[in-house]
């Protein structure tokens, strides 16, 4: 059976809302990175809707860069986190105001 | 197209990458060098020699005319060659003015010149992007690599914290951004930049789908060149990286961001549908920017939101929608990174060990004029470049931006552009009066002493002093440059007429 493109777009804007008030909500350093790397596949499951209905490899060729690069935001934000532990012994955002405005 | 004839073009279109190339394969070397001979202080040196070769190069290509290589993929000739010369120009000064800053720090490692290149190369693909692909990888590149370079003093709990702050924010951006890109790609069925505006949009739904896209595509703009509302990121990050490093943050990428803007306003969405939300963004971005900037008595913090109010200029440009416009904002690009990068030049080197010294506020700077009257000098005229005074390169970058604005029928924005550029005059003074009027006994700096001072090498001071006189000619034989921004425009329009 044929699932219209529809429902694939619908799920991915479903998905990415969920990543963006994970963003919005959490206190959780690795949490909120969680829900980026959430946004960024909601992302992937468009373009690689649009692409196979439009029969262009294009889209799905910027699929693969974006995991790519997802992967390196993931190792380096990782690395940040960890640096963030070591000095202040919290990932909780909120916690974290060194700066006032 | 066969295999055969395929790797023919390719490498026929090697010379349109020539600097990426160069820089990437330099970055490279360090790193290698790096692996053997631990912080060899040649690095450094292999940096400024790339970016130096590839500046020349792009300075050869300025007449060159509009074309694409790569499939389609990157743009080349005169303007791309523009925006890659302010972008190498600012990652040479920069590497010049780190090297100092990280001896006095002893963080001159390898990995940090390194991580510029790589950066550089990022900046290098947006700047000169044709195609949504080499904007997402050219945007990715340069970002990644600036979150490292952000947290490099580990120790430092304000850059660690600064970095987490720009990470998250980045990455946040980077997925509305992308989804914009995909939302595009979906309505008009093409990645590259000039197709996405011949597609045909012929349901209603269709382009419903593109102005979405191109709206969270705006999102993630905005929030890379730090426009308000999406600014918040800014001043926290920029008061907690290194300080040549800020300024390389402040110039490089938000020159190669905006170019990367202005290349998919001009080619991929014309007609000027999207300058009303770019006048907007643009007026409120020079009010919090300047206002923002009134209260701050920590410099660094305070030239952040200085560099917010600048982006707002800039947009006076975009908004405007013309040629003039986008060729204008192309020169106050350049002006605007000579000068940011000067103002921070100086700061790190007015930086010294104590928590005071550090943190940099206006009163533990007071008299510094006097102790170093070269550094105090060169400030002055980034402060007075900075607010638009003839006869220095600012007040021309503003007229440049300022004047098609006014053309196209934004008056109310120039005047709120004006308005605010005076509001500036009051930050900007107010750090020269710190500099030259005040004397450290007039305000208890505690630590300070004539050693505490950072040692300025040759290279660094030398780098200041000649920002500081291209400031001055760029203001005075301003002509020929905007000339040459102004062509590009000119003969790309006519490039790509049916």
């Amino acid at each position: 059976m044929e699932v219209a493109v529809n429902w694939y777009l619908a799920l991915s804007a479903v998905l990415f809302t969920i990543g963006t008030l994970g963003v919005l909500l959490r206190r959780n350093a690795i949490v909120i990175l969680m829900s980026v790397e959430l946004m960024l596949n909601a992302v992937n499951l468009t373009l690689v809707t649009f692409s196979q209905s439009m029969g262009d490899p294009a889209g799905q060729m910027l699929v693969f860069f974006s995991i790519a690069v997802a992967a390196a935001e993931a190792a380096v934000g990782l690395a940040i986190v960890i640096a963030i532990f070591r000095s202040e012994v919290t990932v909780d955002v909120s916690e974290i105001t060194l700066f006032k405005h | 197209m066969d295999l055969a004839n395929a790797y023919a073009a390719l490498v026929a279109d090697l010379p349109a990458v020539f600097s990426m190339g160069v820089v990437g394969l330099a970055g490279i070397v360090m790193v290698a060098i790096d692996a053997f001979r631990n912080n060899h202080p040649i690095i450094p040196w292999l940096g400024v020699g790339a970016l130096a070769v590839s500046g020349a190069w792009e300075l050869t290509q300025l007449g060159a005319p509009d074309a694409t290589a790569f499939l389609d993929t990157i743009r080349t000739g005169g303007s791309a060659s523009f925006v890659n010369l302010i972008i190498l120009l600012s990652g040479l000064a920069t590497i010049l003015l780190l090297r100092p800053y990280l001896n006095r720090m002893d963080r001159d490692y390898g990995e940090v010149y390194a991580l510029v290149m790589y950066s550089t190369v990022g900046m290098l693909m947006l700047g000169a992007a044709n195609d949504m692909v080499s904007v997402f990888l050219g945007l990715e590149t340069m970002s990644v690599s600036l979150y490292v370079l952000t947290g490099l003093v580990r120790e430092d709990e304000g850059a660690v914290e600064s970095a987490l702050k720009y990470f998250l924010l980045g990455a946040f951006s980077t997925g509305f951004f992308l989804y914009g890109i995909a939302l595009m790609y979906g309505a008009t069925g093409t990645l590259t930049l000039p197709a996405m505006a011949q597609a045909e949009l012929a349901t209603t739904s269709s382009q419903l789908l593109f102005w979405g896209g191109v709206a969270l595509f705006l999102v993630g703009f905005f929030f890379k060149v730090s426009a308000v509302p999406f600014h918040m990121w800014t001043p926290d990050v920029y008061q907690g990286a290194p300080t040549p490093l800020t300024g390389f943050m402040s110039t490089s990428s938000k020159a190669a961001a905006f170019a990367a803007l202005i290349l998919v306003l001009y080619h991929a969405v014309p007609g000027g549908e999207a300058s009303t939300v770019i006048a907007v963004v643009a007026a409120i971005t020079m009010v919090v920017g300047n206002v923002m900037a009134l209260g701050q008595t920590n410099v660094k913090r305070l030239l952040a939101y200085s560099s917010v109010a600048h982006g707002g200029y800039v947009l006076v440009g975009l908004a405007a929608g013309t040629s003039a416009g986008y060729s204008g904002a192309l020169f106050y690009l350049l002006v605007y990174a000579v000068m940011n990068i000067g103002a921070f030049g100086v700061m790190s080197m007015l930086e010294w060990d104590q928590k005071q010294g550090r943190e940099q506020t206006l009163s533990s700077l007071a008299g510094i004029g006097e102790q170093r009257p070269v550094l105090g000098a060169a400030m002055s005229v980034f402060m007075f470049s900075l607010i638009g005074f003839p006869p220095l390169g600012g007040f021309m970058g503003k007229y440049a931006v300022f004047a098609p604005a006014v053309d196209a029928g934004l008056t109310g924005l120039v005047i709120l552009g004006v308005l605010m550029s005076a509001v500036s005059s009051y930050y900007y003074l107010r750090v020269v009066y710190v500099f030259w009027m005040q004397s450290a006994e007039d305000v208890d700096v505690k630590g300070f002493t004539e050693a505490a001072l950072p040692q300025a090498t040759p290279a660094a001071l030398g780098t200041l002093v000649v920002c500081a006189v291209a400031l001055l000619v760029l203001g005075v034989f301003f002509g020929g440059v905007l000339e040459t921004t102004s062509a590009f425009f000119d003969a790309a329009s006519m490039a790509s007429a049916p």
